[in-house]
């Protein structure tokens, strides 16, 4: 239990996905705008990042690199993950769109953007790369979505006072969201240690 | 429409990282010593020059409701070509490239020029216009990386620079020095192009719509769409 809430939350404060892996810097800053938006991104992104978990790590473990060693098809593992992301993110559009339509009106419009984000492909690769389990693997999505929310969220915060102020002329739009990104940055590298001092 | 034009837009004038504001992903990640950085850009050079060839060879082919899904396999085909070769003869940058090699699949670099461009014209131009953006994100990673190896450590491809009397400055090779560095780098662009910049709206699919790009286009786009439910 321990060992889960470690991982948990390396993936959302020390190793942060956005902020120290550099993974879906596009959607951090292309959704970043408004509040809402960055919201229904990242419940989007969490949901998208844990399922495909489940699906990316039995298709590695019982058929791109079994465990009794027949073959080894492990250089497979990129084609095949992100085809599994982009038929898994149809999927669920028709379905939700079909059967849970308020919840297609939330999230809909964020799914086709997610196969190309770089965080979810980052999320199913690096569980295989650590050597996780399949529970192990699915609290570090978990984590490594909220870990998304947390800094698109507070990212949107700081962004909406940024599209107010007055900056020099050659800043205004991205430059100075990335300059002030920085700084976000810097804050969350305050967390290093954090884990090792609470469940080490 | 000549070659040269074709080859010579990516490299200032629609330059893919300092411009068109993609792939910032890598941008940032890879960037903390130079020679990672040049490593970097060359092995996306690679994925994009045959990722585009291939695409535009087959844009008759390819039909077009599931043309994104068939890009997709084709550039991590090449992506796994590219790991393949590094793995082999470059062992070292493979190791310091990691997980973002996987990642060059997902690259909107990619994806964009094959939608906005290989898919709709001849094989030459189609290599001519990867080269030129492939050469194009280079520089700049490899600009954006000198920056921050020498700031932040002090030395240039590994060559110190410090003459043991200069004190770098780790911010720099640190993540938040990566934004820093890069906001500072779009802000000089900016400045030099007299805000002349017009961010070409690539359409939504073409980067598959999360990108800084393309970000105000699609947040207006999809705010409509949420209009008309």
């Amino acid at each position: 239990m321990t060992e889960m809430l470690a991982i948990l939350f390396s993936a959302i404060l020390v190793d942060n996905f956005v902020l120290s892996k550099f993974m879906g810097i596009c959607p951090f800053i292309g959704v970043s705008k408004k509040t809402s938006s960055a919201f229904g991104m990242s419940v989007a992104v969490t949901f998208v990042m844990v399922m495909s978990t489940l699906l990316t790590w039995p298709i590695n473990a019982y058929i791109l690199v079994p465990a009794d060693g027949s073959h080894d098809y492990g250089y497979l593992r990129t084609l095949t993950f992100i085809l599994v992301i982009a038929l898994f993110v149809q999927l669920v559009e028709i379905l939700i769109k079909k059967f849970l339509p308020p919840l297609y009106k939330a999230l809909g419009i964020y799914l086709p953007l997610i196969t190309t984000n770089c965080a979810v492909l980052g999320v199913t690769i690096l569980n295989i790369d650590s050597g996780y389990d399949l529970g192990q693997s699915l609290v570090n999505a978990l984590g490594a979505g909220l870990g998304f929310m947390v800094a698109l969220l507070m990212f949107s915060g700081v962004r909406e006072r940024i599209e107010r102020a007055d900056v020099p002329k050659m800043f205004k739009g991205v430059p100075a969201a990335l300059v002030a990104a920085g700084i976000v940055a810097a804050s969350f590298a305050g967390f290093g240690g954090l884990v090792e001092n609470l469940f080490g | 429409m000549s070659w040269s034009k074709e080859f010579f837009k990516g490299i200032i004038k629609e330059n893919p990282t300092l411009v068109m504001l993609l792939g910032t992903c890598p941008t940032l990640a890879m960037t903390t010593q130079a020679s990672n950085a040049l490593g970097m850009g060359i092995a996306t050079t690679f994925v994009l020059l045959g990722s585009c060839v291939v695409i535009s060879l087959l844009k008759n082919v390819i039909p077009s409701q599931v043309r994104l899904p068939c890009y997709i396999v084709i550039i991590a085909g090449f992506v796994t070509l590219v790991s393949f070769l590094l793995q082999v003869y470059v062992p070292e940058l493979y190791s310091v490239l990691g997980v973002f090699l996987s990642l060059i699949t997902v690259n909107c670099i990619i994806l964009g020029r094959a939608e906005a461009f290989a898919s709709k014209n001849s094989v030459g131009h189609s290599a001519a216009d990867a080269l030129g953006m492939g050469v194009g994100f280079t520089l700049a990673l490899l600009l954006v990386g000198s920056v921050r190896e020498i700031l932040g450590m002090g030395s240039w491809f590994g060559i110190d620079l410090t003459f043991g009397v200069l004190e770098p400055i780790p911010i720099f090779a640190m993540p938040a020095g990566g934004f820093m560095v890069f906001g500072l780098m779009v802000a000089v662009v900016n400045r030099l192009s007299h805000y002349q910049i017009s961010r070409k709206k690539m359409g939504c699919a073409g980067c598959a719509g999360g990108c800084a790009a393309c970000a105000g286009g699609c947040d207006a786009q999809s705010e409509k769409k949420e209009g008309n439910d």
